[in-house]
């Protein structure tokens, strides 16, 4: 592409009905610098055969602002250069021919204030399906501080929900309602209690249990929440279990939600596929209803988990974290889903921390500041068991639920031993530590010290111990070797 | 019954040098101390006697365990607790939180349902000795 192809004509010219390069049409600055209330997004493009880096990554920023395929005239009624989203820089992709970073950036009043949907519909509305682009994926996003003040948030944040269940200074353990088609809602309560009892600090409907032939929704609800002040009673401790409001329509999420409030729960969850407006209708609810909000990511993987196409999870949790829920699902590293140990950490970071800081090799290619919106709690949930603890542990360090939804249920001994196993080897993993112990390294010593007068721990250790899931990771930091645990 | 609130309450009660340790951790990170003791274990109890104030600028672990050690001659039959406080930006609260104390006899939560609407139930749980 020779430079006039890249240069913004201006004036008369450039309103010439017909068709200009996106770059000519002023979508591409590389002079521009950032306004503190841009909103910025990170794509990773992949142009076709012979379309230039430059001009691809201006029809990125045409196709999610202003731009159609071919000049209009009624651009000069508009302040239209302040619509237009500006590319304005584009690096190569270390070690991946082909691809490219490009950055893009948006004036604030681009968006609806508080709207993940509008957001999503400008960002992510055409581009993905633009033919010029073999994929593109976005990477990353920088949330203008002005812009995330427009959103309340989760409506509880770690610090309130450990005030709330009085539990502080190590993860919460959690388990899934095993298996999680097909029980009665008798038969799950038992689930439930066994689990609680045992020592964890919740159970949780998978994310598809809502309310099918063989379990009506109320059915559960009350044979849970049975079991859990049962369970609350003969160990003293606050229990929960994230009751599933998901549903078919909003109204009878709104009905279910009303239920497990009128029963007591302290918790309920929905799944992402539920859609951003949905989720930020029962975060609302939630807020003014005293509810902890779990959220399960399913459906995820179905465009997160490829690199070249899609949206980076750190992306979604990142609108998560706005649109304001309290538990998200952010992977477990060591466990059977997709996710390198460093890829991970920069998602629980996004979750938690109050400020994040540049760091590529975990993914986060913004400075993002979060204006004290509250922290999420993310979840380690997937085929993950008692003697990876000490992995765990020094991974995600104490503000995550762990859950072990096999490494519960499937153990020799029984779910309460199960249960029991897991919390052993969590406190003693968590006193080690405090004592200094280095316990990346001493862990399994520990554990074995643990299983000497725990028997479900041993039991657990003799069945699992050796169990880990070592495959490639697919979506990996460009910018360091990809390591794997276990 | 034996209550299981708290960080270690499933391991075996914890040894004066292994609180000792604890205590080393939380004042390594600024945390302050406060000493807390009740003979109502119900999980709602959220205001359990404060033994003095949080210990802010404690150095030194001993402090807190001269603390303990008072607060045990006085309620020997009483759940004691230490908790940590965190005053930084984002956190200001308990960041942990352990028993070091127990009576001889553990009371029970006895759980009492009272009939509501539908199938559903209305619990509460009381401490029995």
């Amino acid at each position: 592409m020779n430079a006039d192809a890249k240069t913004e004509i201006k004036g008369r010219e450039r309103y010439r009905a017909g068709v200009l390069k996106y770059a000519q049409m002023g979508y591409w600055n590389g002079d521009y610098e950032p306004k503190e209330t841009d909103l910025i997004a990170l794509f990773r493009i992949t142009p076709q055969d012979g379309v230039d880096p430059i001009e691809a990554a201006a029809a990125v920023a045409g196709e999610s602002s202003t731009a159609t395929w071919t000049v209009v005239w009624t651009d000069r009624l508009t302040a239209c250069e302040q619509y237009r989203a500006k590319a304005y820089r584009v690096d190569p992709v270390p070690g991946t021919p082909g691809q490219y970073f490009c950055y893009v950036a948006y004036d604030l009043i681009l968006f609806e204030e508080g709207s993940i949907a509008n957001l999503t519909a400008s960002i992510i509305g055409n581009v993905f399906s633009f033919k010029p682009l073999k994929a593109a994926r976005l990477e990353d996003m920088r949330l203008p501080v002005a812009y995330v003040k427009t959103f309340k948030g989760p409506p509880t944040g770690i610090v309130v929900e450990r005030e709330r269940l009085d539990k502080f200074g190590k993860p919460l353990l959690g388990a899934t309602t095993k298996p999680k088609l097909g029980l009665s809602g008798k038969n799950y309560g038992r689930v439930v209690y066994e689990g609680l009892k045992g020592g964890l600090d919740f159970m949780k409907d998978d994310e598809n249990i809502n309310s099918q032939p063989f379990m009506h929704w109320r059915d559960r609800y009350l044979y849970c929440m049975e079991a859990v002040n049962h369970a609350s009673a003969v160990t003293g401790e606050v229990k929960g279990h994230y009751l599933n409001v998901t549903a078919g329509t909003m109204e009878e999420m709104y009905r279910r939600a009303e239920f497990a409030k009128e029963l007591g729960s302290v918790i309920v969850m929905v799944d992402l596929i539920v859609g951003w407006t949905a989720i930020q209708s029962i975060s609302e609810w939630c807020r003014q209803n005293d509810m902890v909000l779990h959220m399960h990511r399913a459906g995820h993987g179905t465009y997160t988990r490829q690199k070249n196409h899609g949206i980076s999870f750190r992306v979604i949790a990142k609108w998560l974290r706005l649109a304001g829920v309290d538990h998200l699902h952010a992977g477990t590293a060591v466990g059977k889903l997709e996710g390198d140990p460093l890829t991970v950490q920069g998602y629980y970071n996004v979750c938690r921390e109050m400020k994040n800081e540049v760091d590529l090799p975990r993914g986060l290619f913004f400075e993002q500041d979060w204006a004290d919106i509250k922290k999420v709690m993310p979840v380690a949930s997937g085929g993950i068991h008692a003697g990876q603890m000490h992995q765990l542990l020094d991974l995600f360090g104490d503000d995550v639920v762990l859950q072990f939804g096999g490494g519960t249920i499937g153990h020799p001994m029984g779910i309460q031993a199960g249960a029991t196993a897991n919390r052993v080897a969590l406190e003693a993993m968590v006193l080690a530590r405090n004592e200094g112990r280095d316990i990346a390294h001493e862990g399994p010593e520990i554990l074995r010290a643990a299983a000497k007068w725990c028997k479900p721990l041993e039991a657990a250790l003799d069945t699992w111990g050796n169990i880990s899931f070592n495959y490639t990771p697919t979506d990996s930091s460009d910018f360091v070797p990809s390591v794997s645990v276990a | 019954m034996r209550i299981t609130q708290g960080c270690f309450s499933f391991l075996p009660d914890l040894t004066d040098e292994q609180i000792t340790a604890q205590v080393e951790y939380c004042l390594g990170r600024g945390w302050a101390i406060g000493v807390e003791h009740t003979n109502d274990p119900h999980p709602r109890n959220t205001y359990w006697e404060m033994w003095g104030n949080p210990m802010f600028d404690l150095r030194d672990a001993k402090g807190v365990m001269m603390e303990l050690e008072d607060c045990r001659k006085a309620h020997p039959q009483d759940y004691i607790r230490l908790n940590a406080f965190d005053s930084s930006r984002g956190l200001e609260t308990v960041t942990m939180s352990f028993i070091v104390n127990r009576p001889d006899n553990e009371p029970e939560l006895r759980m009492t349902r009272a009939e509501s609407r539908g199938r559903g139930q209305r619990y509460a749980w009381e401490t029995q000795r």
